[in-house]
């Protein structure tokens, strides 16, 4: 079960590859949401109960609900046009995003020793560059913010395949999630918006020498 | 002790967000900076003991410790000047004031801390801390350094965290982990070396970006062109110094395993480099915030190579960092009173600084021997450690790099200063204001410090020092 979650996660990957909307990659991060919330549910189910009800209620409501429903609630206040102007054809971007996903495959197959599972490091490898992917290649500002969250995402399931002993671990990212994604997302957007016409990259270049 | 610490001063930050009133407003910052100096004579008597679970008062922690209480009282001092000269709303005053109140708590912590989660959520802290506080002019130009600061510091820590991640799934073969300081290195011992190159890797990445290192140094720069000149000050010493102990201790937690050899190349690399984009831009730079900013990257770059090149390196390296925060906090001080002065940060349309503020003139003139590390100043005999014990350890090609570019940047520096002090050329207006020498005594006071530390190093600092290398191998 976890496997086929773990490829769905993966394949959610490809399709944010692809999607021209905004919209469409907000019901993405909101999917994965919900998968992370089944992969945390099925691998944690041993450890303490308050801690794990924390778990999954971060997922659920942070990643599933809060994020998604705060990124529409920013695309409308600044009225951000509905495409993600990326830099590079779609075609290119899926065979990009395929070759990080192939790529990350090759690696875990390297590395995986005695302890690691292949799965999760697989995924968490994909997503992360992914997500670096995501934030080189496209315009405007709030697509850089959903790169980093599925880099937040990818490494969320790195934590899981090590959080039965070290359950810690998923608490520290959390807070990083917590963290980043308020003062990120509250502050700095609508901020951007006021001051920045456009939404976009091209507005971040005056500091130079 | 150290949870009450935490406590009060967390307490005394909220108050001083919620307050709206003058005096009490200084009367807060008084009895934080009271608080936060107990805290390091508390620290220093108490050497070596663990407090409250996951902090403990290691030299390396003390010694960084007392540099950042010295540095508060001052850059409390001139952020107020600078708020005074502003004249910004009470508002934004008291989030100012208790954003920094909070960032020294936080990088206090970040000193001290014996656990390697608990450093990793500290310096998040920091990032966030220092963002409202780069943020306080409000324009455009201060709204896109922030944004710059805050993703590349949050990917920076991200990674850090990878790196956090893949230790710990590296070390749980041995029945319970444990993140502490202390415990890790004794984990290590059966870890394939592939694996502890990647995690080593990984972590340094991330905490470059708080130390200024080479790959990661960009974030910082551009802060520093924004931030308030008191925090500038900060973030181009203390906060490059909460780097560098997480480097520090990572690098001495892997000290004890087979990937030494590689982890020195690495940092030689990191910090050679450093050095040469820092010779390359201040070639060219016109932007004197800027300008501090590169120099600081060179002597990152020089504390790097001196971790690197080991033997009295490490000695040297911290020496160094302890010596350049001294004479970095000295020379934003004065650039905020050199703005006021000229109301802009551009080299090329100042000039003749010498007949318009005497007193900040011979500041820019004692920095000048002090950052190029001309003899009396003690950044002079760390440099010379560094440089021997690069020659030691036979790194000859790094060596003759080091110093050829050392000299490029002690020419731009000297250049761009002389052109500031004595250039006559330019029809300049008169200064508003009379400058105001009381400003510049707490400069003389720092640099007198740096020459004293270099010629008389006291015995208890020495100690420090000793302890705090004396785990690495020699």
């Amino acid at each position: 079960m976890t496997n086929i979650l773990l490829i769905t996660f993966a394949i959610s990957l490809i399709y944010m590859g692809i999607a021209n909307r905004l919209s469409t990659y907000i019901n993405i991060l909101a999917l994965q949401g919900i998968i992370l919330f089944g992969v945390s549910f099925i691998e944690l189910i041993q450890i303490n109960t308050l801690n794990l009800i924390f778990i999954l209620f971060e997922t659920i409501f942070f990643k599933t609900l809060a994020i998604p429903l705060f990124l529409n609630y920013i695309i409308k206040k600044n009225s951000i046009t509905r495409e993600a102007e990326p830099y590079l054809p779609d075609f290119i971007s899926v065979v990009i995003i395929t070759a990080i996903i192939l790529g990350s495959f090759i690696l875990s197959n390297i590395v995986s020793g005695i302890f690691i599972r292949k799965m999760f490091f697989l995924a968490a490898l994909a997503a992360v560059f992914s997500g670096l992917f995501i934030i080189i290649t496209r315009k405007k500002i709030v697509t850089h913010i959903m790169g980093y969250l599925v880099i937040e995402n990818g490494v969320f399931i790195l934590s899981l395949s090590a959080a039965n002993k070290m359950p810690i671990l998923v608490n520290l990212g959390i807070t990083l999630d917590i963290f980043v994604s308020v003062l990120v997302l509250g502050v700095f957007v609508n901020r951007i918006g006021n001051t920045f016409e456009e939404m976009s990259v091209d507005n971040l270049n005056n500091l130079k020498d | 002790m150290f949870i009450y610490y935490l406590i009060i001063s967390l307490l005394i930050g909220a108050a001083t967000m919620l307050n709206r009133n003058r005096v009490v407003r200084i009367v807060l910052l008084i009895l934080f900076l009271v608080v936060q100096t107990t805290m390091t004579i508390y620290a220093y008597y108490h050497l070596n003991e663990e407090n409250s679970g996951y902090f403990k008062f290691d030299a390396l922690g003390v010694i960084f410790l007392c540099v950042l209480t010295i540095l508060s009282y001052t850059t409390i001092y001139h952020s107020y000047v600078y708020l005074k000269h502003r004249k910004d709303s009470i508002r934004s005053q008291s989030i100012y004031f208790a954003a920094l109140i909070i960032l020294i708590v936080v990088m206090t912590c970040a000193y001290l801390a014996a656990h390697l989660g608990v450093l990793w959520v500290f310096i998040e802290l920091t990032t966030l801390s220092v963002a409202v506080l780069i943020y306080h002019e409000r324009t455009p130009l201060s709204l896109e350094a922030t944004w710059k600061y805050v993703f590349i510091c949050s990917i920076g820590i991200t990674i850090t965290f990878i790196g956090i991640i893949l230790l710990s799934i590296a070390i749980q073969e041995t029945n319970i982990a444990n993140f502490s300081f202390k415990a890790i290195p004794a984990q290590l011992i059966n870890v394939n070396t592939s694996w502890l190159k990647m995690i080593f890797l990984l972590m340094i990445v991330g905490f470059c970006t708080k130390m200024g290192l080479f790959p990661m140094q960009t974030a910082a720069i551009d802060a520093h062109t924004v931030a308030p000149p008191p925090i500038s000050a900060f973030i181009s010493t203390t906060l490059m110094n909460v780097g560098f102990v997480s480097i520090f201790r990572t690098y001495t937690m892997f000290s004890h395993t087979p990937i030494l050899k590689w982890m020195n190349i690495i940092l030689m690399l990191s910090g050679i480099i450093s050095i040469i984009v820092s010779a390359a831009y201040l070639l060219k730079v016109n932007h004197l915030k800027r300008m501090s900013a590169y120099s600081s990257i060179e002597h990152m770059g020089l504390a790097a190579i001196g971790i690197a090149s080991g033997g009295i390196g490490y000695f040297a390296a911290i020496f160094h960092m302890i010596l350049h925060s001294f004479v970095k906090a000295s020379v934003f001080y004065q650039i905020d009173q050199f703005h006021r002065n000229f109301k802009t940060y551009m080299i090329s349309e100042t000039g003749n600084y010498f007949n318009r503020n005497k007193a900040g003139a011979m500041v820019f003139l004692i920095i000048l021997i002090a950052i190029t590390a001309m003899p009396p100043s003690g950044l002079f005999i760390t440099e010379f450690w560094i440089f021997k014990a690069l020659f030691t350890s036979s790194h000859m090609f790094i060596f003759i790099a080091a110093l050829f570019f050392l000299t490029v940047c002690i020419y731009s520096l000297t250049k761009n200063f002389l052109f500031i002090l004595f250039n006559q050329t330019k029809d300049l207006l008169p200064a508003e204001e009379k400058p105001n020498s009381t400003e510049t005594y707490t400069q003389y006071f720092l640099l007198a410090i740096v020459v004293y530390l270099g010629i008389n190093p006291p015995e208890f600092m020495i100690n420090l020092l000793n302890d705090a290398v004396s785990i690495l191998p020699k």
